[in-house]
């Protein structure tokens, strides 16, 4: 009798800790049907995505971790990787060789992009999200400025399909096909209709283990004690400004390079839109596998890649076969990817103001004992 | 005596300037700048001015509705985009219900008006569980909202030919002309043209009575309390005011006005924008608020009017002149800069940091 309360209990306390994870698992139970979708299909399709993104999703780990929150500004990175891309394409290098050339380049720029992006932040200790937000596009503008008006003029671009008929700055899309798809291609495993890249998947795996590694290190435990408490951090005599400037710096080096593998793996680089929606979809996704602002692991990574993008396939299909507009299930998957930050976001902010009440009534418990 | 005299006014000046603050001065010279290089370059002076006062007026309403909520404490309102739909949800209704010319303009905003109080009270609520992470969250709210009403723009049983998709009879469209319902009726009302110069002065009257009742409104009892909470939430609970309460109310109030000024907003414009539209219509109006002098727990109908001047000065001088200088259109990527690079100056002030 009471060993199954305690299994209901487990099962409302686990429904209560993951109401993300368990609500899209019931959207994509509900969509799969519906949207028609073959099962090989949808594992091809997974697959890719998990190729695709999970490199750029780790790189919002770190900042997590010193307690930073969601870092918006991954887009710097981005953008950087982007630059890397744009040049490598002018100088014609191709393939493997370009993949990493392109990272190598991002590496300065997403150094200094980082490096100011903490700084801010820095200014902004406790409003962290909203301002990595607005320099998110702070720099999208200065990004715009340099590849529309300075590539040409002033950064030599030989190749005149980069650069628009006007005689200066990129052309909307840039074409990757030289470069698209040659990671995934090396080594890969075919097994009946599914192709397993196995190259990306090793990368993503060594990411995975630096990352387990980089926990333990001297500079992950002090970030850990950063985002504990920074007073006490600081107390402890590590050096708090420049740990958080730090963990913002490798997140954009990782973003950049995670950048690279998502856009040869697409083929084609939209110039000014690719970094926009990137950070947003790349939270969602982090967020639907159960992560929250200030815990976030590994597994919620390819849980959160997996089910938010099983939703982001199947939903126009179903759309369409429900009530015969594809129109609605696009609008629906963006209603979802925002409703599940938000829902996040609310979550963990009532969750700390009741901590923050908790320990102060305990504080004052404590004292009236005293008395 | 009098070297004396020049020292204080001396001082004066440097403590004036310190407060207006580096980057609004920068912004200000720059729009003067423009001004004058205006006619230099071929671009007419008058036009230009008339073009910045009729996006003054059409902008100024959505800009005042910033200060109820930075007053409460809550932040830069970001939410704009709910107040917005709540606006829209005003217009397309009042069309649909079959109204004209200035009876429609009133009863848009008649309409709006039950919209916005329950969705502001519930974005009130949400706030007020969110205590000091309000910017945020506001951001999400206002996303999340949009797409919701993407989808609803489909779904809802619009029926008006004026609005509805001509080939399936059904879906709003996403652009819908106001013209022979209520556009103008604010823009052309009172406009004194001499020359190339015309004065929108019934869409700047109508902001003048909005603004005033909002200053009244700050300076009645309520309104000192608004402004108790925003400084000092602690202090206003301990004399009595119940701050909870108090922030709803500011936060219904910055979602009227937000409904409000998108409507002043598409009586000017012309047209009604659906769908995804809404969705940047927050930064340029929380940016305007900073560069007029607002900080994010301080803000006064001065700076309303003289940021929105500003922006809008800029947004309007920039693609002239610009144009004719170099001939090319810099205007979108300086705008995107100015803006945002205004609202990170104001969110890493220290002094506003620590609340």
């Amino acid at each position: 009798m009471s060993g199954k309360k305690i299994k209901q209990n487990k099962v409302f306390q686990l429904i209560r800790n993951n109401p993300v994870p368990i609500m899209f698992v019931i959207i994509c139970v509900i969509c799969i049907p519906l949207s028609g979708y073959s099962a090989g299909y949808l594992i091809s399709e997974i697959i890719t995505r998990i190729v695709r993104n999970s490199f750029l999703i780790i790189s919002l780990l770190i900042p997590i971790m010193a307690g930073m929150g969601l870092n918006f500004g991954m887009t710097l990175g981005a953008m950087a990787g982007e630059i890397g891309l744009i040049l490598v394409s002018d100088w014609q290098v191709v393939g493997i060789p370009g993949v990493v050339l392109a990272m190598i380049i991002s590496i300065p720029i997403s150094v200094l992009l980082g490096w100011f992006c903490g700084k801010i932040l820095n200014l902004a200790k406790g409003r962290e999200m909203v301002t990595s937000y607005i320099i998110s596009y702070f720099i999208s503008g200065v990004y715009q400025l340099i590849v529309l008006y300075a590539m040409g003029p002033i950064i030599p671009i030989k190749h005149s399909s980069l650069v628009l008929p006007r005689g200066y700055g990129i052309r909307n899309t840039v074409n990757l096909l030289s470069m698209r798809q040659c990671l995934d291609n090396i080594l890969a495993i075919r097994i009946g209709t599914i192709s397993i890249p196995i190259v990306p998947f090793l990368i993503i795996a060594v990411l995975c283990f630096i990352m387990v590694w980089f926990r333990k290190t001297k500079l992950g435990q002090d970030m850990r004690a950063v985002g504990q408490d920074m007073e006490v951090a600081r107390a402890a005599g590590i050096k708090v400004e420049k740990t958080r400037i730090l963990s913002i710096i490798i997140s954009t080096v990782l973003a950049g390079f995670g950048m690279v593998i998502y856009l040869q793996n697409m083929g084609t680089l939209n110039t000014y839109n690719s970094h926009t929606q990137i950070g947003m979809f790349c939270i969602a996704a982090l967020l639907v596998g159960g992560a929250s602002v200030d815990k976030a692991s590994i597994g919620n990574v390819f849980l959160g890649v997996i089910l938010f993008h099983l939703m982001f396939i199947v939903a126009p299909k179903a759309g369409m076969n429900l009530i015969g507009q594809a129109q609605l299930g696009e609008y629906f998957r963006v209603f979802v990817s925002y409703a599940v930050i938000t829902l996040a976001l609310v979550l963990y902010e009532s969750k700390k103001r009741r901590a923050g009440t908790l320990t102060g009534r305990k504080l004052a418990d404590a004292q009236e004992d005293d008395k | 005596m009098s070297e004396n005299m020049t020292q204080v006014i001396l001082n004066r000046t440097v403590s004036l300037l310190k407060s207006f603050g580096w980057p609004r001065l920068i912004i200000a010279i720059f729009l003067l700048v423009l001004f004058i290089a205006a006619p230099l370059v071929g671009v007419n002076f008058g036009s230009s001015l008339s073009n910045t006062l009729m996006r003054f007026g059409m902008n100024s309403v959505l800009v005042l509705a910033m200060v109820p909520m930075i007053h409460s404490g809550c932040g830069l309102n970001f939410g704009l985009p709910l107040g917005i739909i709540a606006g829209l949800l005003g217009a397309t209704l009042s069309i649909e219900s079959g109204f004209h010319g200035m009876t429609s303009f009133v009863m848009a905003l008649l309409i709006a008006t039950p919209f916005a109080v329950i969705l502001g009270y519930g974005y009130g609520l949400l706030l007020n569980r969110v205590k000091g992470g309000e910017m945020m969250i506001a951001t999400y709210v206002g996303f999340s909202s949009v797409s919701f009403m993407c989808m609803m723009w489909l779904l809802l049983p619009y029926k008006s030919p004026t609005m509805v998709w001509g080939f399936e009879g059904k879906g709003l469209r996403t652009t819908i002309s106001v013209e022979g319902f209520y556009k103008g009726v604010l823009s052309d009302f009172l406009n004194i043209k001499i020359g190339h110069l015309s004065i929108p002065t019934g869409m700047i009257l109508f902001f003048a009575v909005l603004a005033f009742i909002i200053w009244v409104f700050l300076h009645t009892k309520t309104g000192t309390a608004m402004t108790a909470v925003g400084s000092n939430p602690v202090f206003a609970r301990a004399g009595g005011i119940n701050v909870d309460n108090i922030r709803i109310l500011s936060v219904v109030m910055s979602t009227w006005l937000g409904a409000i000024g998108i409507i002043v907003y598409e009586q000017a414009f012309g047209f009604i924008q659906l769908y995804m539209s809404p969705f940047n219509m927050a930064l340029p109006a929380v940016s305007a608020i900073l560069i007029g002098g607002a900080s994010v727990n301080k803000a006064s109908i001065p700076n309303v009017i003289i940021g929105t001047f500003l922006f809008q000065g800029i947004v309007t001088m920039t693609p002239s002149v610009m144009n004719s200088i170099i001939h090319t259109d810099m205007s979108e990527v300086i705008r995107i800069i100015v803006s945002n690079g205004m609202i990170l100056y104001a969110l890493t002030r220290k002094t506003e940091a620590t609340r």
